[in-house]
């Protein structure tokens, strides 16, 4: 818990100064405001002892005077408010978002995108509230409490001693209420996230839901999971209702004791040492010190409901990434050769089957490599630790003769280019998405890397050509458009292995063949592997590498395997009897 | 038909929608409402009558000390004590009710805010799942989603806690008033002026920093966007170790949302001390007018009581005065959240005046059997011959059409909106146990097709015949029903495999499935799931391949055994050599009914009986492969690899 605050007390940083100013001049404000009553009593003491008009002035010109202090104060404590809550705010959101970008796969895998997203989100504005609270709120409420009780004590005696036995017996009950209330808010709000993610769901899968007529299966199954949601929160909300009237029994306990003993003693002493003047000053700091109990156990059940939220920003903070730079990196990719030395993968430790298992191979420099397999053969796993976007469980993979965790990572990744399976464009122009591969690239250079991937002859199609404007997911280029776009991203960065992952599916079978040509004819020193569905996308490659179930099958040319791979052999006769790319 | 980014539109609450709000909460609560305000009313006047209980006190401390100076302290306390302790135990009787009061109205509030959250939320659920496909090929998810999440929780806040307190600082104010009025009129105006003068601050600055909140709002939207956006190809940003860039990108949006926050939350934050404050002026002005008056003492006071001005009424007065302060400045503190609940429920209601799917169809499907005359009659049993019921309005007979899977579409044309026409005079035959392919590039119109043929759009003009009936007379559900339609983008909802499955047939045996899933070559993968069949699906089954998914969305559809399949790209991520099994299985599973193909591959759509080939809405090419091929047109360039198809 200390730890968790001191984690995101860091996030301050450049406004220490007005996280510090804004409770010094929200003390400063309590003061004059505890002050203020003073002065009052004073006055109506002076009222009631038939004073000159002057002396009302007197103290009325005090009065104003202090009002304005007072109100200088809470605007400047306002204004600083609002800029250190917000800096806070927006250094959290950035440390989350710069911690993320050093995530591994494996570290995004764990959260899953929509789990970040959500903490880089909503959380953040929960904490944001609940830091906002702290500085203002949390900081004003004790203050005034502590002045409102010295001064009740000044002017009311020992009478006041009925505040001070008040306090305790709020502050326990507040505490157990929220003790008993924040594992039912814990539960309610992850059931909360999972209605809204099964919500995003049925709008994501609307045509199924519309194709087997299942909106009333649909909306029966949200409306309990909704009415089980409700149950939950209203059990919580029911017994933090507790606060008010438990805040309400105080307030009139106090109420009543002090009229009563205050009637008593001022009869007894006949007005001499306790008055009418201090009676109403007692009572006016009594609502002083009760509302602030008030904001106190609010502050308090803010403070809880956003602990989740911090918990979960901290876990984002605290996770360190799976895959290190090492201490002295190799910043130098020799070639472009790859070796898997009886590498064994697991994605998670708890995993019982391994993605891959006792896979060795070794490709030359320049080589270029099919992979062929079916679905769930780990064809992408196999190609994932090339670049080191995961490491291997057992064994060991080599790039240029060294291993790859020896490498400095983004040294590494620049050699080893790689096209996802799941490409995403991002929004902005063509150029720009195109310069992630080289942001020094020139005009002239983009125009060239386009046309060795054959997307220059639509790109200039377009009434904009270059600066054609990607919409957000690369929605208005096509499938096959836009893995050309990819693979000519991933050519910009001129790397020493090129990896293709099912790259070239959607892109016919003609141009597919002229892409091949390219690279063997532009970029022949340059390591290619190739994952493809299609025979005729790897029949030319040097060596074809058969996967089944984590394990290679076989490997060797399109001949050889023909008559040595009964796998590749079946997957060819599937494709030529269908027709297709042949 | 594209998701966009979110249009951060945040227009401001139309009118009326606070009293909306309202309606909505009263129909389902109308008496536990009642009993809350009456409640409210009741712990806003106990709340009031604090100042006159102050008063009654101070009156006998006054009249205690003058029995004091003559007759000395025992008799003083003699006299005076009784009538306190009296009014003492009146006071203890009046906090009790307004005790229980407040009991009631808290717990009860907790439940009708979650309650009427749960109503709303159901309520749009409902809804939703009305509306046709249009309304979710043009609104973006993520707004979609946001009135799920944002809207709903500023109402929340709204009914929870803005209402209730606006109620009761409105009560509090009301009384107070009152009993202000009770001891003198002349202050009681000054008291009012410093009240207009709050609201008319409150009005200025609160508007000011509402201003800046929907600023911050859609600058929020716009960094979550971007977010959304990162998050998703974080994969990629690692590829290319473009991580700085990101960071960098991300610092500039980052400091904008800083910008807009810090102006609404600065005008949010300095209303509270200026009000305060005014609060405190007016303290003192009242102090100095009532101080002058009770001195001067020659001016008449006007007031209900009809009693003079005196310290007895100017302590509880000033008294009142700051609870009259204190009471403006909590309610101007929901300005902000009242105006965002308000644009957020205005958002909701948009959603729930949209206009749902018609359905005025009246043709349904029913099972049927053969009676010993050979006639087709409808039966309650479950039997495995399904027929078409209609009735006809002009005689009052009811025909039965067995289900067979004929579809004929002629001279049918259509556009998503009026101006654009993206098909044009579409004929085609599909007869059972006929396979019909579409072939064509992006936006040739093959998916529109589909679309038509289940009715998620309804055709401009031409004709749609489902076993002879025109489809617009057929009840949508039972249309839909007879369909199965396997998608490209596969959509699984989170559950075990069996339950996904079982997602095409609610009443498919665990066998059924299984025999579903042999059928579609997922059995091997999911026996190797960690569960089997049992295995959680989470995230659109995010453990699983694009292929794996596939393969269980046409386990879905197969286990529904429809007569017609529509299959829109349905084995594209599935290779060629699983692709060949399913489709073997596939044929066993359709003989002698009717399929729709849509595949980019040439090899999935060969064997068809016939191909259609589709440019700009037209058909253009017709027939089968060898025909096709023989014709050297469009499709045997295609097939060569002349052109793409993507």
């Amino acid at each position: 818990m200390i730890k968790m605050i001191k984690r995101l007390a860091q996030c301050i940083r450049e406004y220490k100064k007005q996280t510090a100013l804004s409770p010094l001049f929200i003390a400063l404000e309590v003061i004059i405001e505890c002050i203020i009553p003073l002065v009052t009593a004073a006055l109506v003491n002076s009222i009631q002892a038939g004073c000159e008009m002057n002396t009302i002035f007197k103290y009325g010109f005090i009065l104003i005077g202090l009002a304005m202090a007072s109100l200088a104060c809470g605007v400047l404590s306002g204004w600083f408010c609002a800029t250190a809550s917000c800096g806070f705010a927006k250094n959290l959101r950035r440390d989350l978002y710069h911690k993320v970008q050093d995530y591994s796969f494996a570290n995004i895998d764990k959260f899953s995108t929509s789990s970040l997203v959500t903490r880089l989100t909503t959380d953040v504005t929960n904490v944001q509230q609940a830091f906002m609270m702290l500085i203002r709120i949390a900081i004003r409420a004790p203050f005034m409490l502590i002045f409102a009780l010295v001064m009740a004590f000044v002017l009311g005696g020992p009478l006041a001693v009925v505040y001070l036995a008040l306090v305790p017996f709020l502050g326990f009950a507040l505490f157990s209420i929220s003790r008993k209330v924040m594992p039912i808010f814990r539960g309610a709000f992850r059931k909360y996230d999972k209605l809204n993610e099964s919500v995003q769901e049925n709008i994501e899968g609307i045509r199924v839901v519309k194709s087997f007529v299942r909106e009333d299966f649909e909306t029966d199954k949200f409306k309990r999971a909704s009415g089980d949601l409700a149950t939950d929160f209203t059990r919580a909300e029911k017994i933090l209702a507790l606060n008010n009237p438990i805040m309400q029994i105080a307030i009139n306990t106090s109420m009543v004791l002090v009229c009563f003993f205050s009637s008593k003693i001022i009869i007894s002493n006949g007005g001499v040492g306790f008055n009418v003047g201090n009676f109403s000053s007692l009572l006016t700091y009594g609502i002083q010190i009760l509302s602030n109990c008030m904001m106190l156990s609010m502050v308090f059940v803010t403070l809880t409901m956003s602990l989740e939220s911090a918990r979960r920003i901290v876990a984002v903070l605290d996770e360190e990434s799976t895959i290190q730079n090492p201490g002295s990196p190799i910043k130098e990719v020799k070639d472009g050769s790859i070796d898997f030395n009886h590498v064994t993968f697991k994605y998670s430790e708890s995993a019982e089957k391994s993605a891959l298992s006792d896979i060795d191979l070794h490709i030359r420099s320049g080589e270029t490599i099919g992979i062929i397999g079916g679905t769930g053969s780990s064809k992408t796993s196999l190609v994932q630790m090339i670049p080191r976007l995961y490491d291997a469980t057992e064994g060991s993979v080599k790039v240029g003769g060294v291993d790859v965790r020896r490498y400095d990572i983004e040294t590494l990744r620049n050699e080893v280019s790689m096209v996802l399976q799941k490409n995403v464009l991002f929004s902005g122009t063509i150029k720009e998405n195109l310069r992630w591969g080289d942001p020094n690239a020139s005009d002239e250079e983009l125009v060239r890397i386009c046309k060795l991937a054959c997307a220059d002859e639509f790109v200039s199609q377009f009434p904009s050509g270059y600066d054609t404007f990607i919409e957000r997911g690369g929605t208005n280029v096509s499938g096959g458009q836009k893995q050309r776009l990819c693979i000519a991203r991933a050519l910009l960065k001129k790397p020493k292995i090129l990896i293709l992952d099912d790259s070239t599916s959607a892109v016919d079978t003609k141009t597919d063949a002229m892409i091949r040509k390219a690279f063997r004819e532009e970029i022949p020193g340059t390591t290619k592997i190739i994952i493809a569905q299609r025979i005729s996308s790897v029949e030319d490659a040097d060596r074809i590498i058969v996967l089944d179930g984590g394990k290679i099958d076989g490997i060797g040319t399109h001949a050889e395997l023909l008559k040595t791979n009964a796998i590749y052999r079946e997957v060819y006769e599937s494709q030529v009897k269908g027709g297709d790319d042949k | 038909m594209k998701k966009g980014q979110p249009l951060n539109k945040r227009p401001k609450a139309k009118k009326g929608t606070l009293g909306r709000v309202l309606r909505f909460v009263t129909k389902y609560y109308k008496g536990a409402l009642v009993v809350v305000v009456i409640c409210l009313l009741v712990s806003a006047m106990v709340n009031s009558v604090g100042g006159l209980f102050t008063n009654k006190f101070t009156e006998y401390i006054e009249e205690g000390l003058d029995i004091f100076e003559i007759y000395g302290k025992d008799t003083a306390l003699a006299q005076i004590m009784p009538k306190v302790t009296t009014t003492i135990i009146l006071l203890v009787c009046v906090y009790l009710t307004g005790l229980i009061c407040n009991f009631t109205w808290t717990r009860i509030m907790a439940y009708v805010t979650q309650g009427t959250l749960r109503n709303m939320r159901n309520t749009m659920f409902e809804t939703m799942q009305k509306l046709p496909i249009k309304y979710f090929d043009t609104h973006p998810h993520g707004d979609v989603m946001s009135h799920y999440t944002n809207d709903i929780d500023t109402l929340r806040q709204l009914i929870s806690q803005s209402i209730p307190s606006l109620i009761s600082s409105g009560m509090i104010l009301l009384s107070l008033l009152f009993i202000m009025l009770y001891f003198s009129v002349w202050l009681t105006l000054v008291v009012l002026a410093g009240g207009y003068l709050m609201l008319f601050v409150t009005k200025t600055i609160g508007g000011r920093s509402a201003h800046y909140f929907i600023r911050q709002q859609k600058s929020l939207g716009h960094e979550e966007g971007y977010i959304e956006e990162m998050m998703n190809g974080q994969k990629v940003v690692k590829v290319f170790c473009h991580e700085e860039a990101c960071k960098k990108d991300f610092d500039e949006i980052n400091e904008q949302l800083f910008r807009d926050a810090e102006s609404a939350n600065r005008f949010a934050n300095i209303l509270m001390p200026i009000l305060g404050n005014i609060g405190n002026l007016l303290y003192v002005v009242v102090v100095f007018i009532g101080g002058a008056l009770v001195i001067s003492g020659n001016v008449p006071n006007l007031s209900l009581s009809g009693k003079p001005l005196d310290i007895a009424i100017l302590v509880p007065f000033i008294g009142m005065t700051r609870q009259f302060c204190m009471n403006v400045n909590q309610a101007s503190q929901h300005v902000n959240s009242i105006a965002m609940a308000l644009a957020g429920a205005s958002r909701i209601f948009d959603l729930l005046d949209e206009t749902p799917e018609v359905d005025d169809g009246y043709v349904t499907l029913v099972n049927a059997a053969y009676n010993k005359q050979g006639e087709l009659v409808e039966t309650d049993k479950h039997t495995s011959l399904w027929a078409w019921k209609h009735p006809h309005a002009a005689d009052g007979t009811v025909t039965y059409t067995p289900l067979k899977g004929d579809v004929r579409l002629t001279d049918v044309d259509f556009g998503y909106v009026p101006e654009k026409t993206v098909l044009h005079d579409i004929t085609l035959f599909a007869e059972p146990g006929q396979k019909v392919a579409f072939v064509g590039s992006t936006g040739a119109g093959k998916t529109t097709i589909t679309n038509l043929i289940n009715r998620f759009y309804d055709i401009a003009d031409g004709k749609v015949r489902y076993d002879g009936i025109n489809i617009n007379k057929i009840k949508k559900a039972d249309l839909r029903r007879s369909l199965g339609v396997v998608l490209q983008d596969t959509n699984l909802f989170t559950g075990t495999v069996m339950e996904n499955i079982r997602y095409g047939r609610l009443d498919a045996t665990d066998e059924e499935v299984y025999a579903a899933a042999q059928l579609a070559n997922a059995h091997d993968f999911i026996t190797r799931l960690p569960d089997g069949y049992n295995t959680m699906l989470t995230g659109n089954g995010a453990s699983l391949s694009q292929g794996q998914r596939q393969l269980l969305s046409i386990a879905r559809a197969a286990v529904a055994d429809p007569p017609v399949m529509i299959l829109d790209e349905a084995t594209s991520s599935i290779d060629t050599r699983t692709e060949a099994l399913v489709q073997q299985g596939m044929d066993g599973l359709m003989y002698g009914r009717t399929v729709f193909v849509i595949a980019h591959r040439l090899s999935t759509v060969r064997n068809s009986d016939v191909i259609m080939v589709l440019d700009h809405g037209r058909i253009i090419e017709r027939g089968s492969h060898d025909k096709l091929i023989a014709e050297k047109g469009k499709y045997y360039q295609l097939y060569t690899g002349a052109f793409e198809l993507d």
